[in-house]
């Protein structure tokens, strides 16, 4: 294992070799297991500041080494991937074969491990689902060293429990995920893009939602809505046609805009998540930019994920805005994720608000890491 | 304690619950003394039929409290024994729970009780252009609150995925008694996804009592072939051909010959006759794409070698092509006195392979065995045939046990619907190693200490709570040693 020193004196960085990574995961987590070290879980960093303000730990495991795909069987659809690999090389590798994982958060460089531990999600989720969906079976190391796996590499299984969905969206609070396996998806040849004029995106929302041309991705820039259809050559003029017309536009394109997806925050500002019932979209965005005025937004339109960013002024009470956005999400059933923010206001606001179930979560997290050692406060409620 | 707990159980149950929702008759007991795997059977010591959520809480805070298992029990159509009583426990039925509670097409979600039959959900959403998308064989009458205990698919699930993926709400009680909701309407609660960790826990965390499903936009065209093939390998070819080219059906099922002639004995379905294998390719979404993937269907088809095909134009013929495929499991009774089913997963890829070992194990033991599947995701259901009063039962159960190994030795898994339950507890081992085991049973202690909820069920020998797992020490020998991978 090679070991150096970051800038904090006593913080050590362990990165295993690619070679023997898996063992060399459980082996720095057994040493630091025996030492009682706090450990804190690295991929490429593009969420490192995402969820709760970290607590400093002893050691940071990087995941860089554990990289590669592992096995992938184009004729089962299947790939078996290690952690550390950046989506972005995955998906080169499955496009040789014309699939791809369907999974499109738009951090550049993220790792899988890392979308997988903050179940990071993107456009294409209206036809594909989130991280958890993609899952089939995932190889974890606990905070002391046990490696377990859960699933398997069929696509269908209910053997046990499915560990893949409790560690999706864990945030590195339940153990370090090493290995993983997907579900991969073809990529159908032909695409078109159309796109609709939309201040509000509610009745492009419900146009989409009651179309049968069946999009696989829809996304809200603040002023239009984006719509991703695929399908053979031959079918797909026809659908675009069909969802035109539904939609109220003409304007039908092959491509997708450089923006599509991205998110629609700078650093420094205050980076939300808002989840709400589908019919209540508009709803929600008239709330939001009364409460958060000149804010930037960006919509999973159909999915009920709405990403805003915000510079709040310096006179603004940040927990009182936050708090009333919470109500008003609440009110459709939804929550508000302060998802990133500066320091001074992480400190302020709990970032993921009130959580239900939060006893059940905390029973979980004492089962898995009793010593509460891994990505201490990253996760709800301090976890 | 003096007095067993069970009798001052009943009545407790009866003054709070009423006395119509407590049987504790012998007879009546024996109803619920198993569910769709009859091969085991045990007489529940009391049976509680609670109505509402507060019942359900009552009865199990009463249990934890004495100490006393239980149960629950959907409609008792499961295949392995998940909900298999106890004679010291209480089996909690959840059948009159029936209540749909909403159905909001705008937000795409219906909100209903556990005791709802799948197919409800269908039928409340179809006037709006809209269903609910796992279909289990069972779905007229398994109930909404099984499938999320064992995580339920069916044939179409190929295209639309499992219950835990049409599921973003429970209301659960957990083995305490206490009542906690999960998820809801809207999607990606903060915090851990425990309604994922629920779903397919097979009864062992808790008892849903409200859960919120995701209603999908039904397709603009649905067509269903009918494709006949001399043997098993060339309509094994198709389903290849068919996944290499990138199309994504909403099933793809297969029948070997056995299975076509106990299905044409029930129910004369009408197969081409001479056929060695039958494919039911079904294709949903908007027409033009249906069509051209139709098209090349047929196509991947013949190039195979299939000598007939047959498109169902309209909902009657596409029911009649369906029938032989729906039937298959009842009408194997019509050609054997006894039979097995059998649930197990290959690699699509490792099916040919698979089905020739079957085909050799059956010659070499002289028990016969009909091949009904899922192909598309290779999930297969061998049924067993034997002849119990020819002293067959326990060559049929070897039989049937190594078909489950083949699956295994392909990188497969040994149920892809069915659920472990109490019938492939033992086999868990041939799958997982102990740390897997253990580190499953951590979810198990955090949401059941006293291992109260459905006790004895998925795992072989459930570690105590409190112990640490890795006992045994990291990473596996053969990982360390480079031998194998985790996989």
């Amino acid at each position: 294992m090679s070991s150096e020193d970051l800038s904090a004196p006593d913080v050590a960085i362990a990165t295993p070799a690619a070679d023997k990574s898996l063992a060399e995961v459980a082996a720095a987590l057994r040493d630091s297991h025996a030492s009682g070290q706090s450990v804190s879980i690295a991929g490429a960093g593009t969420k490192a500041t995402w969820g709760g303000p970290a607590r400093p730990t002893d050691v940071v495991l990087s995941t860089a080494g554990l990289s590669g795909v592992v096995e992938y069987a184009p004729g089962d659809l299947v790939v078996t991937v290690r952690a550390g690999t950046p989506l972005a090389d995955l998906q080169g590798e499955l496009a040789e074969h014309n699939h791809w994982l369907a999974l499109d958060p738009p951090e550049a460089a993220a790792t899988v491990g890392g979308i997988v531990a903050t179940a990071a999600s993107g456009p294409h989720r209206l036809r594909f689902g989130t991280p958890r969906d993609q899952l089939i079976g995932i190889t974890v190391a606990l905070a002391d060293g046990t490696v377990a796996k859960s699933g398997g590499k069929v696509v269908k299984n209910v053997a046990g429990y499915d560990l893949g969905k409790l560690f999706t969206g864990s945030f590195g609070t339940l153990g370090v995920i090493v290995q993983a396996t997907f579900k991969l998806q073809p990529r159908p040849p032909a695409r078109r893009v159309v796109t609709v004029e939309a201040p509000e995106p509610g009745a492009a929302a419900k146009a989409i939602a009651g179309s049968t041309v069946a999009p696989v991705a829809a996304e809200w820039d603040g002023s239009r809505v984006h719509v991703l259809l695929q399908a053979a050559a031959t079918a797909i003029e026809g659908m675009a046609m069909q969802l035109a017309a539904a939609l109220g536009t003409t304007e039908i394109g092959e491509r997708l805009p450089a923006a599509f997806g991205s998110r629609p925050w700078a650093p420094g500002e205050i980076a939300l998540k808002v989840t709400h019932r589908l019919s209540a979209l508009d709803a929600v965005v008239a709330g939001v930019r009364h409460t958060l005025p000149g804010a930037r937004f960006s919509a999973h339109v159909g999915s009920g994920v709405i990403w805003c960013g915000w510079r709040a002024p310096k006179a603004a009470d940040v927990g009182a805005v936050i708090g009333e956005l919470r109500a008003l999400a609440a009110s459709y059933d939804g929550t508000v994720v302060v998802v990133d923010a500066p320091a001074a206001v992480k400190t302020e606001v709990d970032a993921w608000g009130p959580v239900a179930a939060v006893d059940m979560m905390h029973r979980v997290k004492d089962q898995f890491d009793p010593d509460h050692r891994l990505n201490p406060g990253r996760f709800v409620d301090g976890i | 304690m003096t007095t067993p707990p069970l009798p001052n159980l009943a009545a407790d149950f009866a003054r709070v619950l009423g006395d119509d929702c407590v049987i504790t008759e012998r007879a009546a007991l024996r109803t619920y003394e198993c569910d769709g795997l009859t091969a085991y059977r045990c007489i529940p010591g009391l049976v509680v039929l609670p109505e509402t959520t507060a019942q359900v809480s009552y009865v199990v805070r009463r249990c934890h409290e004495l100490g006393v298992p239980f149960v629950a029990r959907g409609s008792g159509t499961g295949l392995s024994g998940g909900a298999l009583p106890m004679e010291t426990g209480v089996l909690i039925v959840m059948s009159r729970m029936t209540k749909v509670f909403s159905v909001d097409i705008d937000d795409e979600r219906a909100v209903v009780q556990p005791g709802v039959v799948n197919l409800e959900l269908t039928r409340r959403a179809a006037p709006y252009g809209y269903f609910y998308a796992p279909d289990p064989s069972s779905q007229q009458v398994c109930s909404i609150g099984g499938n999320v205990a064992e995580n339920s698919g069916g044939a179409h699930c190929l295209k639309y995925g499992f219950t835990a993926h049409h599921v973003t709400g429970l209301e659960v009680v957990l083995p305490d008694g206490t009542v906690e909701r999960l998820g809801g309407h809207a999607p990606d609660a903060p915090g851990y996804d425990l309604v994922g960790a629920f779903i397919g826990s097979e009864g062992t965390l808790g008892i849903a009592t409200e859960v919120t499903v995701r209603l999908t936009r039904a397709p603009e065209s649905v067509r269903t072939l009918l494709a006949a093939f001399p043997t098993m390998d060339e309509a094994g070819a198709a389903v290849s051909a068919i996944i290499a080219s990138g199309i994504v059906p909403a099933a793809i099922e297969m029948m070997d010959a056995l299975s076509i002639e106990a299905a044409e004995a029930a129910v004369a379905c009408g197969y081409p006759p001479g056929a060695g294998a039958v494919l039911i390719v079904e294709l949903d979404g908007p027409a033009e794409q249906v069509e051209t993937d139709g098209t090349a269907v047929e196509r991947h088809c013949r190039d195979a070698g299939a000598f007939e095909l047959r498109l169902a134009v309209d909902d009657v013929e596409r029911a009649q092509v369906w029938r032989g495929r729906k039937s298959a499991f009842a009408a194997v009774g019509r050609i054997s006195p006894d039979y097995i089913v059998q649930d197990g997963v290959v690699p699509r890829t490792a099916l040919p392979a698979v089905l020739r070992d079957i085909d050799a194990l059956s010659r070499e033991t002289g028990i016969r065995v009909a091949n009904v599947f899922h192909a598309g995701d290779g999930n297969l259901h061998p049924l067993v045939l034997f002849d119990e009063s020819r002293g067959e039962t326990e060559r049929a159960e070897s039989v049937s046990g190594r078909i489950l190994e083949l699956c295994l030795e392909h990188g497969g898994s040994i149920t892809g619907e069915h659920g472990v339950g109490h019938d492939k507890k033992k086999q868990m081992t041939r799958m997982f190693t102990a740390e897997d085991l253990d580190v499953m049973q951590l979810l198990r202690c955090a949401f059941d200490p006293e291992s109260l909820c459905n006790p004895g069920k998925v795992f072989p020998t459930p570690r105590l709570c409190g112990e640490r797992p890795g006992r045994r020490q990291g990473v596996h020998p053969l990982q360390e040693a480079g031998v194998a991978d985790v996989f």
